[in-house]
């Protein structure tokens, strides 16, 4: 394994064919292997920050061609992360069907690359999560991570733009899915995660869930006062672990 | 979490925004949600602003509960307390 990277922006074909801002982080030298696996990023809803780039260069060090759409680059182009994810917010936010062809571009240019050996996987956190839970269930992704993401099951506030858990679509769930969750977490609860849990296992679709004691939301985001360092450092051996086993 | 609720109010005022400039202020957002800079898992969240100059005309404030509490009483005292015929 080399830490031997290149990172750069570029355009990619979103939803609809919209041209959509990403960042790409790519292995160099030994990892020019003829075949490697990709990910695709989703960043978390206040936006397209440099914690979430450093996540990409991370994936490019594990061996990965990595990427992540910027969700506001339509509204926002060139913007601070802060101020995107602020007017964004104030417009009421990503619809999922857009987020869905955004992260589904972002997985066909993976697959487009000289290097990719067809398969690519997902992950986001906070709300991020939430959404690779549905690209699991709307994109033909080969597996998806799961970070704390609210309203996979369990009920949105009446008054949230976010009508629905995503109950309905389960059942199409087909990759396997890795849940990283923390005890002290109350979106998503461990209640929460129970119920995701009994319906995979209910329903017979891989996944594999790994409940943190001393962790709340956000338990990787080492910028916040919710970092928490053995369950980050033991959430990434599992992240490791797991697209090692489906994307490789 | 991502609470995604937000509320949207209507200014007509002004801010001292970015580079130090004045500039008139169209529109509230307030949210509780995460903060970009304070030291808290949620804040609640203000920005004011003018969208219609772009994404980083805007003034942020992330605010604890309990101090975004004390503003709103803060201000409601300082409007309880003008004379009759002030206020407009």
């Amino acid at each position: 394994m080399s830490d031997t990277l290149s990172a750069r922006t570029i355009t990619i074909s979103g939803d609809g064919g919209d041209e959509v801002e990403a960042y790409l982080a790519r292995p160099e030298g030994e990892h020019d292997a003829p075949s490697r696996g990709g990910v695709v990023v989703i960043h978390h809803l206040p936006g397209y920050d440099r914690a979430t780039k450093e996540m990409v260069r991370r994936f490019a060090e594990l061996g990965y061609d990595a990427i992540c759409p910027n969700l506001y680059s339509r509204e926002a182009p060139g913007a601070a992360p802060d101020d995107a994810a602020a007017m964004v917010r104030a417009q009421g936010g990503v619809p999922d069907d857009r987020l869905v062809g955004d992260v589904a571009g972002a997985a066909a240019y993976l697959r487009g690359l000289d290097t990719s050996n067809g398969k690519v996987g997902v992950i986001g956190h906070c709300s991020g999560g939430r959404q690779a839970v549905l690209c699991a269930c709307r994109t033909d992704v080969d597996a998806a991570v799961d970070c704390y993401g609210a309203f996979v099951t369990g009920n949105p506030p009446a008054d949230s733009p976010m009508k629905t858990n995503l109950i309905a679509q389960l059942p199409d769930i087909h990759a396997p899915l890795l849940g990283l969750f923390g005890n002290d977490d109350q979106y998503p609860s461990p209640e929460q995660v129970d119920e995701l849990e009994e319906i995979l296992k209910g329903q017979g679709s891989p996944y594999e869930f790994h409940r943190y004691d001393d962790a709340g939301h956000a338990f990787f985001a080492t910028d916040r006062p919710s970092y928490r360092v053995p369950a980050a450092n033991d959430g990434w051996e599992r992240i490791a672990t797991f697209f090692g086993t489906h994307l490789g | 979490m991502c609470t995604y609720t937000t509320e949207t109010a209507a200014m007509d005022g002004s801010a001292k925004g970015p580079g130090g400039a004045w500039f008139h202020v169209t529109d509230a957002t307030v949210y509780y949600d995460h903060p970009v800079h304070a030291m808290a898992d949620h804040t609640l969240n203000i920005d004011l602003g003018d969208p219609s100059k772009g994404p980083g005309q805007r003034v942020a404030l992330e605010l604890t509960a309990t101090s975004a509490r004390e503003l709103v009483a803060a201000i409601e005292a300082a409007l309880s307390s003008v004379p009759e015929g002030l206020l407009t």
